[in-house]
């Protein structure tokens, strides 16, 4: 095996399991699960190997599509540091993830469909990773769509479930819709789809005024649907609905963090477009903010970091309209991808530990009862707030410092945030794990299963020391700010002990919320902003189009007319007069007056 | 002789023997299947780039420049293919009706051939000939054997499908009129040649007229109002022959008779009001259908929606899009034939299609909803079915299309935004009938369901099967179909 075809392999192995999990998957529970677990860590082993292997990989594509000399659309595959990163961290969260599922899926219907969901998700994301071309990865940017779907729908008996999981599928096709056209657009302008070719041509495309900020700002679209931006961030609190190790998945190191891993891709682009790189900025900044405000009123575990992953992406985002690199952005979703991919499975171990109880007013005391999920928790919780020495501190910190160098208004946007960061997270690790129990589950709470507990304590680690200068270095080339103002430090410092003090102050034991912010609990009212306008706007115009093409269409293409030519028939029909005579006058007439006509 | 026969004239043959009084089900189930392995066999045989192939001609009018000339090239064996796969997995899946069972299975068969004998048509004479045969026995299959108002549908679709098969044949007399005098001629090659090498100049009238004509066979905007009805009547089998099969003989038309044949220039004098008509399709259609209620009336307008599409990538007269038209045409087949053999399938379980009464159906029929969900998938043009590639090369072809303009963005570049989002609009209502009849809690009138059966299953893998290859490897589809499109 060599480095060209070892990314196929990566690329395939769990397409392979997908499909035989389809095939064979429900005869056998330990079938399903090996099949995607064993292609999971073949792939990942794969991308370990690969990520040592020194020096660039030659061209290395097949044709997809091939009509000569209009359009090509090769399958490629590109293998860079930026790839290379991704595919270890997909790879390894993805396996740990898998691995987890055994315990929290244990006893639950369906086996075969969720594991098979599981296998078809990493194939459609490595796809997005692997990508040479705006096509084919636009082709899995789709298939991880779908597998979203199949994945959050799992309890699709659930009402909630099934529209969350219709909600995640449509959202993201408005945001390709978007992306669409930008590969349309950028197409048409320099005759290409793949990466390379097109990052060869941004000079001709500078030349043409706003052409390439328009053709940058619509495949951002594609970013905010994928990356939960605003105001396509709707789905994703909502794709709570799904199994938690799913939500794991989808929040670490798939899907959400393939728009980010997207706008790193076209990074190119980006940088000879400096408006839409603004635009780009603001959108991540208020997000960011948005998100947080948001996360501090939310009441389900899940949905707190659901929130705050979108407040993250909303860093990354930021960080890539303000960076002078795309390892800037990268490297806050490297170290992310560890602690929230840990902050789930710790909501998971803590909502198996309940009996599936997620409201975090029916926990409470669970710190002795589950003290190693508490104690990961806390790695993430640090990790996450950006306390000195833990990742999220370098990699946050990092976005913060040359957002505040770049445009000041938005790095401190991003400073308050830090605050709001530390903020909610300390109070949902105060609520569940200090005080008193609130519910009979929460007294009698256990620690979770060792094949739960285990990927805990091996994200626990690189949560912690991911962001540390060796890993750093390993992973990544990143640029420091020069003339960073002293003030930030202290200032995020500030932040932190601001946040995190007043949530455990708040939050140390109280029966229900001490604070009470309808905007915020109510998500600033946007999902109902939504559901107004789906079904006052969307279904009443859908509505008056049915009643249109029965009483209007019809009537006017199809009944109309037949009315007529049966009336004209019914008339004509008096012209019968059954006597010679009469028709042979008839056709004189007739052939007098054709006769005229022609002559005339 | 030319193996095109045999595929012309073994589903006629079964029809006379069921009639004749053989086991109906077992002779047409028998000549179906026959009929797909020849397709398979030319599909293999046949050398895209050599044109027309298997060609056999004999005379029937010859001052008139009538042959009865059957041949094949790259598109057209493509398109056999898929009628001989619809024919077959729909004789598959029709149920045994009570009454005149010889009969309904020979009419089947007939649409079968009327499809095949016109995909296999040179002559332009016959190639329309055949299409008016297929018609008769969708009026009787609708009317006799259909469900609901059946017989005034069955009225309406002929009434409308004949005054468009009329308005059709106005507009090919007017193209062989236009061909010079000695030259005058109803094969198809020559027509192109003579088109190419500029001695026939055939005007805008004759345009329209045949885009008018072969428009309403396919249900463009506003002549589609037969198709909900007649698709929600018909049986299954004959809604999947028809909408899978014998519609797509307008799109073929165009490609064969249209745009090889008429000169850029004067086709584009037409755009502007085509293109509304398309966006109509797309967009107008696409909002109707969010509005129904019931799963057949929805399948029905979401294939007239679907034809926008393929009318966009035709306007277009890029390769791109003409080979996206055709690949496309295809998948529609395929994909609407799997779910209009779904919907007939739950009909005849649960009795009613409409959304309000069904409900969490995946409990009791796993497999079922699987394979609507692939179907639904493939609707919606989900990448790894064929839709989307074709989808993709269509939008490709259309923006490439036109003239450049002063906005910035020309009536193609507007089409195929308002395309685009015709993608969401059929997202939203596929997802929303999945919703709403697989998934949430299930009634308790549904508990007892049995799974989908092994035949219709067996029908719809294979469909969705073929859909998947000419998915993953559209090239195989566009080696077959563009060396066809690149006209002299």
């Amino acid at each position: 095996m060599n480095a060209a075809t070892a990314p196929w392999i990566i690329l395939f192995t769990p397409l392979v399991s997908a499909a035989l999990i389809l095939f064979f998957g429900r005869y056998s529970r330990k079938l399903s699960a090996g099949l995607a677990i064993g292609g999971a860590l073949l792939a990942c082993a794969l991308s370990w190997w690969l990520f040592f292997q020194p020096g660039e990989v030659g061209p290395n594509q097949l044709l997809w599509i091939n009509v000569p000399d209009v359009l090509t659309v090769p399958l490629g595959m590109t293998i860079d540091p930026l790839s290379r990163t991704m595919l270890v961290v997909v790879n390894t969260i993805a396996s740990l993830v898998f691995i987890y599922s055994l315990g929290y899926m244990a006893g639950e219907e369906g086996y075969w469909r969720y594991f098979g969901g599981l296998a078809l998700f990493l194939f459609s994301m490595l796809g997005i990773v692997l990508a040479n071309n705006f096509v084919m990865m636009f082709i899995f940017w789709e298939l991880v769509g779908l597998s979203s779907y199949i994945l959050i729908g799992h309890y699709y008996s659930r009402p909630s479930a099934a529209d969350a999981c219709k909600q995640a599928f449509i959202v993201n096709r408005l945001g390709d819709f978007g992306f669409m056209i930008g590969i349309l657009t950028l197409w048409f302008a320099t005759g290409s789809v793949v990466f390379g070719e097109i990052f060869a041509k941004v000079p001709l495309l500078e030349s043409q005024g706003h052409y390439l900020t328009i053709a940058c700002l619509l495949i951002f679209c594609g970013t905010i649907g994928k990356s939960a931006q605003l105001p396509l961030h709707v789905w994703l609190p909502n794709s709570m609905e799904g199994p938690t190790p799913v939500s794991s998945l989808l929040h670490a190191a798939t899907m959400v963090a393939a728009g980010v891993y997207m706008l790193a891709r076209v990074f190119p682009l980006l940088v000879a477009a400096p408006i839409a790189r603004d635009f780009i900025a603001w959108v991540g900044a208020l997000t960011c903010l948005a998100a947080g405000l948001m996360a501090t009123q939310q009441n389900d575990i899940k949905r707190i970091l659901a929130y705050s992953t979108i407040s993250q992406l909303g860093y990354m985002v930021l960080g890539a309209g303000v960076a002078p690199g795309p390892d800037v952005p990268m490297f806050h979703l490297f170290t992310h991808a560890f602690f929230k991919c840990l902050l789930f499975l710790c909501a998971g171990s803590v909502i198996v530990a309940l009996h599936h109880e997620q409201d975090i007013w029916h926990m409470g005391g669970l710190k002795s009862k589950t003290p190693i999920t508490f104690a990961c928790l806390v790695v993430g919780t640090l990790a996450l707030s950006g306390f000195p020495g833990f990742s999220g501190y370098y990699s946050k910190d990092l976005i913060i410092a040359w957002a505040v160098i770049e445009k000041p208004i938005l790095g401190w946007i991003a400073v308050l945030t830090a605050g709001l960061t530390a903020f909610y997270m300390f109070r949902l690790l105060a609520v569940v794990f200090l005080g008193t129990p609130r519910s009979d589950h929460a007294r009698h709470a256990r620690e979770s299963p060792a094949v739960m507990v285990v990927p805990l304590i091996l994200l626990a680690i690189p949560a912690w020391v991911a962001g540390y200068a060796p890993v750093e270095g390993f992973f990544f080339h990143l640029k420091e700010p020069e003339h960073v103002p002293e003030i930030l430090h202290y200032a995020l410092l500030a932040m932190f002990v601001l946040g995190a003090g007043l949530a455990i102050l708040l939050y140390r034991n109280p029966a229900k919320d001490p604070v009470v912010i309808p905007l915020f609990a109510n998500r600033f009212y946007i999902d109902d902003l939504y559901n107004w306008i789906v079904k006052n706007v969307q279904d009443s115009l859908a509505s008056l189009g049915g009643w249109a093409d029965r009483w209007v269409v019809d009537l006017f293409v199809a009944q109309i007319p037949s009315r007529f030519t049966w009336a004209c028939g019914y008339i004509l029909r008096f012209l019968q007069l059954g006597n010679i005579q009469a028709y042979a006058f008839f056709f004189g007439a007739g052939v007098v007056g054709l006769i005229y006509i022609l002559l005339a | 002789m030319s193996p095109l026969f045999c595929l012309v004239i073994l589903p006629i043959a079964g029809a006379a023997l069921t009639v004749a009084g053989t086991r109906p089900r077992d002779t047409a189930v028998t000549a179906a299947a026959l009929n797909f392995l020849a397709s398979l066999i030319i599909f293999g045989w046949c050398k895209p780039d050599a044109g027309y192939q298997f060609v056999s001609s004999f005379p029937v009018i010859p001052s008139l420049g009538i042959h009865f000339t059957l041949g094949a090239d790259g598109l057209s064996v493509a398109i056999l293919l898929l009628s001989t796969a619809v024919t077959l997995a729909a004789v598959c899946i029709a149920r045994t009706p009570a009454k005149h069972s010889n009969w309904f299975y020979a009419s089947l068969l007939l649409i079968s051939a009327g499809a095949v004998g016109a995909f296999a048509s040179v002559d332009a004479f016959f190639f329309y000939m055949f299409h008016e045969l297929a018609l008769i026995p969708t009026f009787l299959l609708i009317g006799i054997w259909g469900s609901g108002d059946r017989q005034a549908a069955a009225w309406k679709v002929t009434t409308y499908l004949a005054l468009g098969s009329f308005i059709l044949l106005i507009g090919l007399i007017g193209l062989y009129l236009s061909l010079p005098v000695n030259e005058r001629t109803f094969d198809m090659r020559r027509i192109t040649e003579l088109a190419a090498s500029g001695e026939a100049r055939p005007q805008g009238s004759v345009y329209l007229l045949l885009i008018l004509g072969f428009g309403i066979l396919v249900s463009l905007f506003p002549f589609h109002t037969w198709a909900p009805q007649a698709y929600a009547s018909a049986p299954a089998p004959a809604a999947m022959l028809h909408a899978g099969v014998l519609k797509k003989f307008g799109l073929y038309g165009i490609l064969r008779l249209v745009t090889p044949v008429f000169h850029p220039d004067v086709a584009a004098q037409f755009n502007t009001l085509l293109i509304v008509l398309v966006l109509g399709n797309i967009l107008y259609v696409g909002l109707v259908t969010i509005s129904q209620r019931k799963l057949d009336l929805m399948l029905a307008y979401a294939s007239v929606m679907h034809m926008g599409y393929i009318f966009l990538g035709l306007l277009s007269w890029k390769t791109l899009g003409l080979a996206g038209a055709a690949l496309m045409l295809v998948a529609h087949g395929l994909s609407i034939a799997a779910l209009f053999a779904l919907s007939g399938e739950l009909r005849e379980r649960t009795g009613t299609l409409d959304f309000g009464e069904l409900g969490g159906l995946a409990k009791a029929m796993p497999a079922f909803g699987l394979l609507f969900g692939f179907a639904a998938m493939s609707a919606v043009g989900l990448p790894g079915f064929a839709n989307f590639a074709g989808e993709l090369l269509i939008f490709f072809g259309a923006f490439s299309a036109g003239a450049p303009s002063k906005l910035g963005l020309n009536e193609f570049q507007i089409a195929t935004v308002v395309a685009l989002w015709g993608v969401v609009i059929s997202t939203i209502f596929m997802l929303r009938s999945y919703r709403r009849i697989f998934m949430g809690p299930i009634g308790d009138k549904w508990k007892a369901l049995p799974d989908i059966a092994t035949v219709p299953r067996l029908c719809v893998t294979g469909l969705l099967v073929l859909l998947l290859i000419a998915g993953f490897f559209p090239q195989a589809v566009l080696n077959y179909v563009v060396p066809a499109l690149m006209w002299p």
